[in-house]
């Protein structure tokens, strides 16, 4: 196949400025690939390379290059999308603090750093030191008081504005792709999609920046998703270096799964997670040899951002769990409540968020995305501030919710009544009464949930990098803490109950109500999602033992159920549908009746099927199809009567291919003959030279006959990635089934309007 | 066939010359400070916090011990309780090691604000000072027309910038520039204006 990309010249540098010829073989945006046609080039290019390395020494060594620059662009994803992972960790960690004050010592410490080596603080202020001033302290003077507070309401809400608009500003003029969590064009792009630019350099430093930017601002989002993105950008670029990667497409998202891996490993601190959550969620194709390779970008990945140390004490993630107190059998029934809300809410969420994302796309709401971008900020940082758990970042948040409190927390959400003379050791404080501050928490957590339940809405699917993860866990967590609380106050006042005569004696350490939290955070992720064991994977990495498998996969189990029961798609499918990429589901089962024939165009009424014969078409001919229609790709018959199908040409190469012809070739006009069979036809002496036109012909067209059940035909296109299947009637050419059609038809099956399918 | 095309298909990818080499500079520069982590003394310490305990109210004890070091007996200075009531005191007490790379930190938020500094004096320029200075080329007069579908232009030969190409490094490099402010203007189509791509 003609290389035409070579035909500028190589070697000359400069050239890289000019606008690429585009190749033979490659792709138009927007569109699908041919997944076996990828792969019958791989397999050419390695026997290739097999035949030539037995030549010399030197091709022997370049075979061997070629078969580990898989690892090698591996190791490279997972050094980037660590060390930016561990960028974006510092700087969110410093500019959340930004909002609230400033390290007069050095500017770029954060509060905790701030105050790290000051011997100032004492047991009950453990955050105060004179090197770190609030705002109201550096500007008036003034520590305590209403104006101090008024001063710092008011600049902490300047500050959130002033970050969300400089995101969503440089978002709209320099990466317009780097918006939303990302995921669910990756799914779509890893099954095959041609989004150009999506995984480009500008999109991965914009996306990289505003991530930090939005945030540091307190909006109600996470970074999980967005950093999938960033990962996968890394891997897009480290592929292009290579040309195994770069010149072939299914290759390339080979090496985009394990990158989708390495993201969420350095996410969640879970190398294992990533993996799955990899095969799980975002891979379409998963071939075994992916396995290995993800898991040691992943693992790479955790590693660099583990030497950066972002957090202090070797952990990957802020909310790490480090206790190992024993759970009983009877908490098992709080936990699967907790399932069955994490269900609920993701069913609530994914409808309202589904709901306003549409009135975003198609009113005049859609219109005005920086302006919302502010006012969504403007909300959230004026009813955040007041209360003390969404004042802080979400991360932290949920860090306090996740912890146990032993006898050394000072947060009002361990202000027990303790016993003065108790002697016990830190991890053994056994059931104590709430005090007053307990009770205050509980109030504002309940205030505290119900805005983050709706803000949430809100905030995912705006136009700046925004991830899902982060803010169900914490709706989760919270909602956990409290349910865990009540379990355990209810233990305290009321030993004699038979619940909990058995396991709960007093005097006992029984409920921990950091383990409820997790529970939650888990079952709300799990019912936004719908990830089974990668969820359960994810938090047990999490929480660093096996101890608490049980009660996870118990909530997780229990949410899915209960939230499959109002919906099958999670969050990320209902914005596939919402979006109308072209995305056909594996986990979907096509359970009806129909027949090719229901399916293919042209249906009865609808004008032929446009068809290229094989040695009677002209020029002109050709180059009139391809102008009055708008088709990816056109049948090659005998001839018009006999209708017996030859093969498949496809559009982008009939132009490029006719287009090269006229600059090139000599003889070739208008009225030139074109012919896909090995030798010319028969012509009349004195005609124009014919144009053969046979290597850009794909001789083994999938066919199906007219009685071929859709269920088949469904799972053809699935397994093997099919763009177009063509049908055939005792040998003759009936119709074109293609990849759109079968997705309108499922659309159309599942009562669901078949317009919504957009994309080719 | 590997690295002789390897920096020119990293060239070749490369619309806009800034970014990659700031991306290779931001790459360069984080993975250089964990290398040679030469720990100052205020990188490491042990934390140990030790709870109210009878009369004598909580209080928290930092020192600069090494991780075997790092337990109530060596870090709590001086002592509040007398010397039998030391190890119930102790077993109150928590201790952690941590530790932090400052030099780590300051690079990597030295660099992160120099990188949004560079991107808003970019940003401030394409908006207010370039379409002063630019005159209306006739060339970007086709992206006005919102029905161009995408290969309309393909089988009318696209004039790649027609006649004479532009031989000096400026004027690529422009070209360059060009071409990436169109990908940037029809993605901006895409998502901002059709909603066609990210609801």
């Amino acid at each position: 196949m003609v290389n035409a990309g070579d035909m500028n010249g190589s070697g000359n540098l400069m050239d890289f400025l000019d606008e690429p010829f585009p190749d033979v073989g490659t792709y138009e945006d927007f569109h699908t690939i041919d997944w076996l046609r990828e792969k019958s080039r791989d397999t050419d290019r390695h026997r290739k390379i097999t035949s030539k390395s037995k030549e010399s020494i030197w091709e022997f060594i370049k075979s061997l290059l070629d078969a580990w620059s898989g690892w090698v662009v591996m190791l490279l994803i997972g050094l980037l999308a660590g060390t930016l992972a561990g960028v974006i960790d510092l700087a969110v960690d410093w500019m959340t603090d930004l909002k609230e004050g400033v390290c007069l010592s050095a500017f770029w410490y954060s509060h905790e750093q701030c105050c790290w080596t000051s011997n100032e603080t004492t047991f009950d202020d453990r955050d105060k030191c004179p090197q770190w001033q609030k705002w109201s302290e550096l500007l008036v003077s003034q520590s305590e008081g209403a104006s101090a507070y008024i001063l710092n309401y008011f600049l902490y809400i300047m500050w959130a504005l002033c970050f969300a608009f400089l995101a969503v500003s440089l978002v709209r003029v320099f990466a317009p792709y780097a918006c939303g969590s990302g995921i669910p064009e990756i799914k779509t792009i890893l099954s095959g999609f041609i989004i150009r630019g999506y995984l480009g350099k500008w999109t991965l430093l914009i996306k990289t920046v505003t991530l930090v930017l939005v945030v540091s601002s307190g909006l109600s989002l996470g970074k999980e998703g967005p950093l999938v993105h960033v990962a996968c950008c890394c891997g897009n670029f480290f592929s292009s270096l290579f040309s195994k990667y770069s010149k072939n497409e299914g290759k390339r998202r080979e090496v985009l799964s394990a990158a989708a891996a390495a993201g969420v490993s350095v996410a969640f601190g879970a190398p294992i997670g990533g993996v799955l959550f990899s095969l799980e969620e975002v891979s379409y194709y998963f071939p075994l040899k992916t396995l290995w390779r993800s898991f040691f970008a992943a693992l790479v990945a955790a590693f660099t951002l583990r030497s950066i140390n972002p957090f202090g004490n070797s952990r990957l993630v802020l909310f790490y769990v480090e206790y190992h107190t024993p759970w009983y059998m009877a908490e098992l029934f709080p936990f699967i409540l907790l399932g069955v809300f994490g269900g609920l809410w993701g069913t609530l969420f994914i409808r309202c968020n589904i709901a306003w994302c549409r009135r975003r796309k198609t009113t005049r709401l859609g219109k005005y995305p920086v302006l919302e971008v502010i006012v969504i900020t403007a909300i959230t940082a004026i009813i955040a501030y007041p209360n003390p758990y969404t004042r802080r970042s979400t991360s932290e948040l949920i860090s306090e919710l996740f912890n146990d409190c032993g006898a050394l927390e000072s947060s009002q959400l361990c202000d027990y009544i303790n016993d003065p003379n108790m002697t016990r050791p830190v991890d053994d404080i056994p059931d104590r009464p709430a005090g007053p501050g307990v009770y205050s928490a509980m109030w504002q957590l309940a205030l505290a949930l119900v805005f983050k339940i709706v803000i949430t809405i809100f905030t995912f699917g705006m136009k700046i990098p925004s991830g899902l993860f982060i803010p169900s866990m914490a709706v989760g967590a919270m909602a956990g803490r409290m349910v865990g609380i009540g379990v355990e106050q209810l233990a305290y006042h009321h030993h004699d109950w038979i619940i909990f005569r058995n396991w709960c004696r007093p005097g006992a350490d029984c409920v921990t109500p950091g383990l409820y939290a997790m529970v939650g955070a888990a079952a709300c992720l799990g019912g936004v999602t719908r990830m089974t064991v990668s969820l359960v994977v994810i938090m047990f990495e999490l929480t660093g033992g096996l101890e608490y498998i049980v009660p996870l996969m118990a909530a997780a189990v229990t949410s899915k159920w209960v939230a499959d029961a109002f919906g099958k798609e999670g969050i990320y499918e209902a914005h596939i549908h919402l979006n109308g990429y072209p995305f056909l589901d594996v986990k979907d089962e096509f359970t009806h009746r129909t027949l090719a024939t229901d399916v293919m165009r042209p249906r009865r009424g609808e004008a032929p099927l446009s068809v290229l014969t094989q040695d009677s078409m002209t020029v002109e001919d050709v180059e009139t199809l391809i102008k009055e229609t708008d088709y990816n790709g056109f049948p090659v018959v005998v001839s018009k009567d006999s209708e017996r199908l030859i093969g498949f040409a496809q559009r982008r190469e009939l132009i490029l291919a006719i287009k090269n012809a006229r600059q090139r070739q000599d003889g070739v006009v208008s009225n030139s003959i074109i012919y896909f069979t090995e030798d010319p036809p028969e012509l009349p002496p004195n005609s124009p030279h014919p144009l053969k036109l046979r290597r850009i012909l794909n001789l083994s067209p999938f066919t199906v006959t007219d009685h071929t059940p859709m269920e088949t035909v469904v799972d053809i296109f699935r397994k093997l990635g099919l763009r177009q299947c063509l049908v055939t009637r005792s040998g003759r050419l009936l119709g074109i089934i293609t990849k759109k059609d079968v997705l309108r038809h499922m659309a159309q099956m599942a009562n669901q309007d078949p317009e919504s399918i957009m994309f080719n | 066939v590997l690295f002789p095309q390897a920096p020119r298909m990293l060239a070749q990818s490369s619309r806009n010359s800034a970014s990659p080499v700031l991306l290779l500079v931001l790459l360069g520069c984080v993975l250089c400070p964990p290398a040679q982590a030469s720990k100052s003394s205020e990188d490491i310490r042990c934390k140990c916090i030790c709870p109210p305990y009878r009369n004598i109210s909580g209080h928290i004890y930092n020192k600069n011990v090494s991780q075997k070091d790092c337990n109530c007996l060596h870090v709590v200075e001086p002592m509040p309780v007398p010397g039998n009531d030391v190890e119930a005191y102790c077993l109150l007490c928590e201790c952690k090691y941590e530790e932090r790379s400052t030099t780590t930190i300051k690079v990597i938020i030295i660099i992160y604000l120099s990188v949004v500094g560079a991107l808003l004096l970019y940003m401030a320029f394409l908006v207010l000072v370039d379409p002063l200075i630019r005159k209306p080329d006739p060339y970007t007069q086709p992206l006005h027309n919102e029905e161009d579908s995408e290969d309309t232009h393909s089988l009318a030969a696209v004039p790649a910038p027609a006649g004479a190409r532009a031989n000096t490094v400026l004027e690529r490099v422009e070209g360059a520039q060009q071409r990436w402010k169109r990908q940037v203007q029809e993605q901006r189509k895409t998502v901002f204006d059709r909603h066609k791509m990210l609801s």
